[in-house]
């Protein structure tokens, strides 16, 4: 899934109406005013706005015309999180009631985007169907669709039509050496291909839709998977070149593979990145574009913010029984949806100003080094979710440039099963182990047996910011850390202990 | 002459969407062939279609009941290897 436009010229210096002036939570300052209007409040394209409004994908496209090697078409978990996953294939028609009963009982819910569990534009007649219907009866949801990009240069017409201004495509290589590691065959043309030859005409096709897509002011972002040792040098090239064709934003995905999941990559034990490897690609292509750092790798048939998946109250009998009068449910989302972008810009308004003054401060001591924070929240940009209750966290780095989103990481990247999955020793431990790196954890409370924990790993929890902005609490912290002289720049003394 | 699907199939909807004959259909508890209507694409396409884009290993029989896509052939995965998580499987 993903979207673009050429659009770089348009960029505007709006001083520090962001709260991520100059950093990746500002990445769509580039973009022209009527661009930006489009994405403000798209939880997936805009850090800010992931914090305040929702997604729902519904899996109606269960075929796909290409097999890559991180993906298993056998899959089908509740308890997972991860792409490709889906439990229940909805056709068009439920589809569509799906959405409108999440759209009236979520109102928060702006965008529904069709991602899977095969490939959208392989079901050309389910998918299209699902947005010919949408459009009309719910004109208030943006709708989007992602794609592995073989059939896009083909639909290009017809999702225009359709007024889908977002599209997402999957591009992990523009080397077809590369790309014969990564796709073991595509089906086109009424053949299975295989090798360099199907990885060029799957990468010739994705460029072809690419620059179709942007020569009409679609908005195009471009999802890659980061494959250690296969594409990961090479996703610098890729990052380059999806956006001088106009791709508005670049979003490096870590590769996720186990050998439970039966996928090629997994049962060939290939290795994921580590969060500080994703870290540092994510940053390396950041000097070419926009860079998206919040994404949560959702389910096919995800629903609700970010993060957290709302789909099982929205199964096929419960939404039976649902009586829905979408006119009124229009109303009232209009109203939240107000609030919620009155919410979003006044934040925007205050976090720069806080975070002003103690870069004021921090300026005077060049010397403080950066600092990574984790924090836990439940929504909001609030720091707001009791360290126990947390199943990710937002990393943040403060640094004497101020504070910038940086990833997220879950305590546990496969399973929502709490029962089945361990006690809460190994709850515990894989959360200390997903702060790797981090110095302090900020959340609304914790318990005393996890702090002790904390600290022993060399992680400070701190919950004195409960119900704070998270960026004013971050920088509130560092501000603290510089002032008790704990950030003094440690490269002089790492380089005395190389010396002696 | 007529191919037909077992239960290795995942409903993917993909061989449905390809065949030039309209053989193939929906059902429970997975896709099936009807053998009348099946020609094997025989005079229509160089490689039947339905095999050609099942993503599934042994999931799409010939007439004879040998799979069109044998074990190993999709996704890369080394036969032993498959051999040996299948084994270790309860």
């Amino acid at each position: 899934m993903s979207n673009a436009t050429v659009l770089e010229g348009a960029a505007k210096p709006s001083g520090c109406s962001s709260s991520g002036c100059g950093s990746s939570a500002d990445h769509l300052s580039h973009l022209s005013d009527d661009i930006r209007q489009k994405v403000q409040n798209h939880p997936c394209y805009s850090e800010q706005a992931h914090h305040y409004f929702a997604r729902m994908h519904v899996a109606v496209a269960p075929a796909c015309n290409i097999q890559c090697n991180y993906c298993n078409r056998k899959y089908d978990c509740a308890n997972e999180s991860r792409p490709g996953v889906v439990s229940e294939l909805l056709t068009p028609e439920q589809a569509v009631k799906k959405t409108l009963a999440v759209a009236a009982a979520i109102p928060q819910m702006t965008v529904l985007g069709i991602a899977g569990p095969g490939d959208p534009l392989a079901n050309p007649e389910r998918t299209f169907a699902t947005f010919r219907e949408l459009s009309e009866k719910a004109p208030d949801i943006k709708l989007c669709v992602s794609t592995n990009g073989l059939n896009l240069p083909d639909c290009v017409e017809e999702l225009t039509r359709h007024n889908i201004d977002h599209v997402t495509i999957t591009i992990n290589c523009v080397d077809p050496d590369i790309g014969a590691k990564i796709y073991p065959w595509i089906f086109w043309n009424n053949r299975r291909i295989r090798g360099r030859k199907a990885a060029q005409i799957l990468i010739d096709q994705q460029q072809k839709g690419l620059e179709m897509l942007t020569a009409r002011g679609v908005l195009v972002k471009v999802n890659s998977v980061m494959i250690p040792g296969v594409n990961d040098e090479h996703l610098k090239e890729v990052s380059k070149i999806v956006k001088a064709k106009g791709a508005f934003l670049h979003n490096v995905m870590p590769l996720i593979a186990e050998e439970e999941h039966g996928t090629y990559y997994g049962i060939m034990h290939q290795r994921s990145p580590s969060a500080e490897e994703l870290q540092s690609l994510q940053d390396a292509c950041a000097g070419d574009m926009a860079m998206m750092r919040h994404c949560r790798q959702c389910r096919a048939d995800a629903v609700g913010l970010l993060g957290e998946d709302r789909g099982a109250e929205f199964t096929l009998d419960k939404i039976e029984q649902m009586d829905i009068d979408y006119g009124a449910a229009m109303t009232q989302r209009a109203k939240v949806q107000e609030e919620l972008t009155q919410q979003l810009n006044a934040s925007r308004k205050s976090t720069p100003q806080t975070a002003f003054v103690s870069l004021d401060s921090l300026r005077r001591k060049p010397t403080a080094r950066p600092v990574l924070m984790a924090v836990a929240t439940a929504g909001g940009n609030l720091v707001n979710q009791h360290f126990g209750h947390a199943k990710e966290f937002l990393v943040y780095e403060a640094s004497s440039q101020g504070v910038r989103f940086i990833g997220h990481r879950k305590t546990d990247l496969y399973c929502t099963g709490a029962n089945e999955c361990g006690d809460r020793d190994t709850t515990l431990t894989r959360s200390i182990e997903a702060l790797t790196g981090c110095e302090v954890v900020l959340c609304s409370k914790i318990g005393f047996e996890p702090w002790e924990q904390l600290e022993a790993a060399g992680v400070m929890p701190n919950s004195e910011h409960a119900m704070e902005p998270i960026e004013e609490a971050v920088a509130a912290v560092y501000a603290e850390l510089v002032a008790a002289g704990k950030l003094v720049d440690n490269t002089v003394g790492s380089d005395a202990k190389a010396i002696a | 002459m007529a191919f037909s699907i077992n239960q290795h199939c995942v409903n993917c909807f993909a061989c449905e969407s390809v065949c030039p004959n309209q053989a193939i259909h929906e059902a429970k508890p997975h896709f099936i062939i009807e053998a009348k209507l099946c020609t094997e694409c025989n005079g229509e396409y160089d490689e039947p279609q339905c095999a050609s884009i099942c993503p599934i290993e042994g999931a799409i029989l010939d007439a004879s009941g040998e799979p069109l896509n044998p074990l190993g052939s999709l996704t890369g995965i080394p036969v032993e290897r498959l051999r040996q998580l299948a084994e270790a499987r309860p």
